[in-house]
């Protein structure tokens, strides 16, 4: 299915204060693929994202998004078919309640009530927070507003998901939920993360941004065994593929 | 900073108050918006020296208050906060306006001082009554309320956002003052040298996530419109909750209700 193709090419985009944060980035992203980005603080990646769903719009160059680039005119569909959450899930919550936040895009949609209630619980319960439905979301802890930023995007059960680092701030047993959750999602995915071993663990492609530009595109285990390409970006090798400190053996 | 911290907190405690399901929970949000309005615009509209008069609308919180089961104790303190600053308004009364109008035995009592009590109840009808709406209604679907009363659009996402913007403000100037207070160890700190530029980073701040909090509002397909959060119908529930209440306030407005029950006990009396 060709919607589910994200393709950017040369893409540049300048802050208006004059900070270039994307020099020209170009690659394609098809149907069902898993593709982590990742690279040093302020190397550009969520400036990248937010140009996926037409949130930047970008200096130079172009986002396409399956049939459709990514303009004014086709901002709903793509807005559809893209799910975005977003680095900071307190830019992501703002009503009263889990329910409503969760219901919100759904809502937005047009869907009819009862399947408002129903994706909404269904999302909650895949993120392993339905307890928290009727509680208002920023009295919650960093952790659980993170899962609830996750669940207010399945609920609308988009064809692309794209997440800013959805595992900061989780506990270990969430963490490795949220790595289930997603190895399940059988669409395409792209996220962007500091958690090299999620990475190593879900995505079977990877794209290392530096200082706004593409420096390496390839399959995963490639990229963390070059070393110096790792330095270069200011990475290092995932812990499980570094050597064990307790027995000193290298893989 | 506690004092912040426990405003932002407070008003959206009423906004969570609106989750209720009373019968007055229930009804169609553009009823209780409308009684509301008539309600403010029947306090407002008696002359500056009535105090009397203006006691029975005392009842319109007070039912509504056990109607929809809020926490009375609650209100009356968010109330209390308020009227300060009705007292500011009405305190220089006494002092411009010193013409005798009422003797209450040896005390000889100014139409300043009327007229400042009359500010102070009519802040305190007017505030509760806002509020007592915010928590039966919830902000959002009082925008909605307004919208589907005429209000363009435009105005009621404006309304909408600027409510949810306070918050931003507020909290945005929590984290900023709490990281000031930590690194200032107790002390005075630079004091008012850097006061300048914490304001004016305290509006940046509130302005760029205020436009991050709008990107993800987009990013989740809103166009401007409301989705109320209950299905809502005028019917005659809400026909009779309207009618009811205003019937009520234009006698209230139109009769000095205590001093007619004044003769009426004098007249038993005699
Ligand atoms: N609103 C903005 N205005 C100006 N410059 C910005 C703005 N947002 C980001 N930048 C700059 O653009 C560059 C890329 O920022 P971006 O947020 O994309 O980094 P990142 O790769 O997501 O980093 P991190 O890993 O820390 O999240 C940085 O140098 C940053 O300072
Ligand atoms: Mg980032």
């Amino acid at each position: 299915m060709s919607h589910h193709i994200v393709e950017v090419k040369d893409l540049r985009h300048v802050y208006p204060d004059g900070t270039e944060a994307l020099r020209g980035v170009s690659f394609r992203i098809t149907h069902g693929e898993s593709v982590a980005i990742i690279g040093a603080n302020g190397a550009g990646k969520s400036t990248l994202l937010l140009h996926l769903n037409g949130c930047l719009v970008p200096t130079e160059g172009a986002v396409r998004v399956g049939d459709f680039p990514v303009t004014r005119s086709t901002l709903p569909e793509i807005r559809r078919a893209v799910g975005m959450v977003f680095q900071d899930p307190d830019d992501q919550l703002f009503l009263p309640t889990v329910r409503e936040d969760v219901a919100f895009g759904p809502l937005n949609l047009g869907l009819p009530p009862d399947e408002v209630e129903r994706r909404v619980e269904d999302a909650l319960e895949r993120v392993g927070a339905a307890h928290l439905v009727d509680r208002p979301p920023y009295h919650l802890s960093g952790g659980e507003k993170r899962r609830v930023a996750i669940a207010t995007v399945l609920s609308m059960e988009p064809s692309i998901l794209v997440l800013d680092e959805p595992t900061s701030g989780l506990d270990p047993h969430a963490r490795r939920r949220l790595m289930g959750l997603l190895g399940e999602f059988h669409h395409t995915k792209i996220f962007t993360s500091h958690d090299l071993d999620m990475v190593l663990d879900l995505c079977e492609r990877t794209i290392v941004l530096h200082e706004g530009m593409v420096k390496a595109d390839g399959p995963t285990r490639d990229i963390f065994l070059d070393d110096r390409l790792l330095a270069d970006c200011r990475l290092e090798r995932p812990l499980s593929m570094q050597g064990c400190p307790i027995c000193g053996t290298k893989k | 900073m506690a004092t912040i911290d426990g405003t932002s907190l407070d008003f959206r405690l009423l906004d969570r108050l609106s989750e209720g399901h009373s019968a007055i929970h229930r009804l169609d949000p553009r009823a209780k918006v409308l009684a509301t309005l008539f309600f403010l615009v029947s306090v407002v509209s008696f002359g500056k020296y009535e105090v009397s008069a203006l006691f029975p609308f005392f009842l319109y919180p007070a039912a509504l208050i056990a109607l929809a089961d809020l926490p009375a104790l609650f209100l009356v303190r968010k109330t209390a906060l308020v009227l300060p600053f009705a007292a500011v308004i009405g305190i220089f009364n006494p002092l411009l306006d010193s013409r005798i109008l009422l003797h209450v035995g040896p005390l000889a009592i100014s139409g300043g001082w009327i007229s400042c009590a009359s500010i102070i109840v009519r802040a305190a009808l007017t505030v509760s009554a806002a509020f007592i709406l915010v928590s039966v209604t919830g902000f959002p679907s009082i925008c909605a309320a307004l919208e589907r009363l005429g209000m363009p659009r435009t105005f009621a996402v404006q309304l909408l956002f600027l409510y949810r913007y306070i918050f931003v403000l507020i909290e945005e100037g929590k984290r900023m003052s709490l990281a000031r207070e930590l690194r200032t160890f107790g002390g005075r700190g630079p004091g008012m040298k850097h006061f300048g530029s914490l304001v004016g980073h305290l509006l940046l701040r509130t302005w760029e996530r205020a436009e991050r909090i709008h990107r993800a509002m987009l990013a989740r397909g809103f166009t401007g419109e409301f989705h109320p959060r209950r299905p809502c119908r005028f019917g005659a529930w809400e026909t009779l909750y309207l009618l009811g209440w205003s019937a009520l306030f234009l006698l209230f407005r139109l009769e000095n209700i205590p001093r007619i029950l004044g003769t009426l006990v004098a007249g038993v009396l005699e």
